[in-house]
């Protein structure tokens, strides 16, 4: 049979979860970290990555929404999926999933946001005509209050949002690495350093998002990049990054030293049909390059330029290192055979539900829903900071 | 007091949030079938409808009160624990009406192959084929009488014959 070598049960030969399976873990860890990072401003008074504060929350926003998309299309029956919600089944981690999901769109994105852009929106609602103004009538909820007071009642309320938020972040993306290294049956898969892996490297993907999109944003804007602001991220990312491979590598000495049953099989596809992602692409490109590029701006003087595209080129590959381990994880756990005799081929579709282009749409899509919230709600307080009768100084 | 009307902005969106749970928990009574939950994680009217729905299948006996010409056939071959309606298909209504309702001709050159199409996932045991380079697209009832499908040779019905020869792996014999 075209496309497998040695034995496969006849239910693995074609792979079950596709590509757009790989996007998923990959948005919702953008999600995780951009929102880890936000926090670092908020809850760890680290004032250097201020500037990015609120398009990290942007940031997080747009790809939250996307995130279940891929699973959406991924099911035979998406109509049906609302049902999850009205009578979840309290054993399926899935089901939960759709809670916590929910909690964390809701109760803690939604809720930081509005909380953080209340006094703008109020500002906002009464310079704007038309639409706009009616769009942000509406998110006032009624109460113009900007008093330094309500501010500072603000500032408090989110405080311990984002409080919240950061187990509530960590919950979002751990789920993730946990329904795969839940999967006993799979020993690609199942292992209990899966959700934390998964965060790490949520933080890790995120950190670098936000990175980038800060400085295409104020190079678009044709603004001077906060060069504190981005060393900061940068060794963030660099440390995350660190603990992340570590996590990596200890699962993989842990595997290779315990050597149980599973462990030639898996040898085997990862020097074979994992080869260029796993090895090349996610280890070498996507971790140790970065890694090393990062290092070398602590220890080396740079000058700005250099340092820049140091950490484009580093945030770049990141990704790409990022959204290969989740294509590793996913995808190279359904290549081999349970009987560990055999092995399989992902075909992956062009123009399908599941396929290339699908991915690609919904990768750009949050980015299109970025540039919208940040029409809405501009994340830069100098360009709307305004002045009412009663109103607090822009923060 | 002037605490609550600084803070009156964040009342009005836990009003917003308590507004979402209820309409959901309204959504959810009129959504949810009554039924669900009455036996276990489904709709329990489920199991009184699908009870009511019309048999399709016959079953064996039904088919031996007529036909035991054919089944005498077939309990000396292979196929002996092979049910009728596995290859005929559902038969209630043509056991309900033999005159009018007749079952259709199988075409033997699909059907055969859905359980004897070499596949390496299979038994080595089981009788399987590569049918293109086996029969050419020939039916496969040209040589082989699916109710006892052995061909006699002339010494046993018993010997292995072109259709159970062994096939190695990808399918050639």
């Amino acid at each position: 049979m075209p496309g497998v070598e040695g034995f496969m049960y006849p239910n693995e030969i074609e792979l079950q979860w596709s590509v757009l399976i790989v996007l998923y873990p990959f948005l919702t860890g953008l999600v995780a970290g951009a929102f880890i990072l936000a926090s670092l401003e908020r809850v760890f008074q680290v004032q250097e990555v201020k500037p990015t504060y609120r398009l990290a929350l942007l940031t997080a926003l747009a790809f939250l929404l996307v995130a279940p998309l891929p699973l959406q299309l991924h099911l035979g029956h998406p109509e049906r999926s609302y049902e999850m919600y009205l009578t979840p089944h309290k054993t399926s981690a899935m089901a939960m999933f759709g809670f916590v999901y929910l909690w964390y769109l809701m109760a803690v994105l939604v809720f930081e946001i509005w909380l953080d852009y209340r006094r703008d929106i109020v500002v906002l609602s009464q310079s704007t005509t038309g639409w706009k103004r009616m769009i942000y009538r509406v998110m006032t909820l009624g109460s113009n209050n900007i008093s330094e007071h309500a501010l500072h009642v603000d500032e408090r309320v989110g405080w311990v949002i984002t409080l919240i938020g950061i187990p509530s972040a960590f919950l979002l993306h751990g789920y993730v690495g946990f329904i795969f290294g839940s999967i006993k049956a799979n020993p690609w898969w199942s292992s209990p350093l899966m959700p934390v892996v998964f965060i790490f490297s949520a933080m890790v993907s995120g950190i670098a998002t936000v990175m980038l999109i800060y400085m295409f944003v104020t190079w678009a804007r044709k603004e001077t990049i906060d060069m504190r602001c981005v060393d900061t991220i940068a060794r963030y990312l660099l440390y995350t990054f660190i603990i992340d491979f570590g996590l990596e590598m200890l699962d993989l000495i842990h595997r290779i030293y315990e050597s149980d049953e599973s462990f030639r099989s898996l040898d085997f596809m990862v020097h074979t049909k994992l080869y260029v992602s796993h090895i090349v692409v996610q280890i070498l490109l996507g971790t140790v390059t970065p890694i090393t590029l990062l290092a070398l701006t602590q220890v080396v003087r740079l000058g700005e330029m250099a340092r820049k595209r140091i950490y484009a080129l580093a945030g770049c590959l990141t990704l790409m290192g990022i959204f290969a381990m989740r294509w590793n994880v996913v995808i190279g756990g359904q290549l081999f055979s349970k009987s560990f005799l055999g092995y399989t081929t992902y075909k992956m579709g062009l123009v399908t539900r599941e396929g290339l282009l699908m991915a690609i749409v919904l990768t750009i899509l949050p980015l299109i829903i970025l540039w919208g919230l940040v029409k809405l709600l501009p994340p830069w307080p100098e360009k709307n900071a305004g002045s009412l009768a009663g109103a607090a100084p822009a923060r | 007091m002037n605490a609550f009307k600084d803070a009156g902005h964040i009342f009005r969106l836990a009003a917003v949030f308590v507004c979402g749970i209820l309409v959901f928990v309204g959504v959810r009574a009129v959504l949810v079938p009554k039924s669900f939950g009455q036996y276990g994680h489904y709709r329990g009217d489920a199991l009184a409808e699908i009870a009511a729905r019309p048999v399709n299948f016959a079953g064996h006996q039904a088919c031996e009160d007529c036909h035991s010409d054919v089944l005498d056939k077939k309990k000396a071959g292979k196929h002996v624990h092979v049910n009728c309606e596995a290859c005929h298909g559902a038969q209630a209504k043509h056991a309900e009406d033999p005159a009018s309702v007749q079952p259709a001709k199988l075409d033997t050159a699909v059907l055969c192959v859905r359980c004897h199409e070499a596949n390496i996932a299979k038994p080595k045991s089981f009788p399987q084929v590569a049918s293109a380079d086996h029969s050419s697209g020939l039916p496969c009832d040209t040589c082989h009488q699916p109710h006892s499908p052995a061909i006699d040779t002339g010494e046993t019905a018993q010997a292995t014959t072109p259709a159970t020869t062994k096939v190695a792996p990808g399918g050639t014999k």
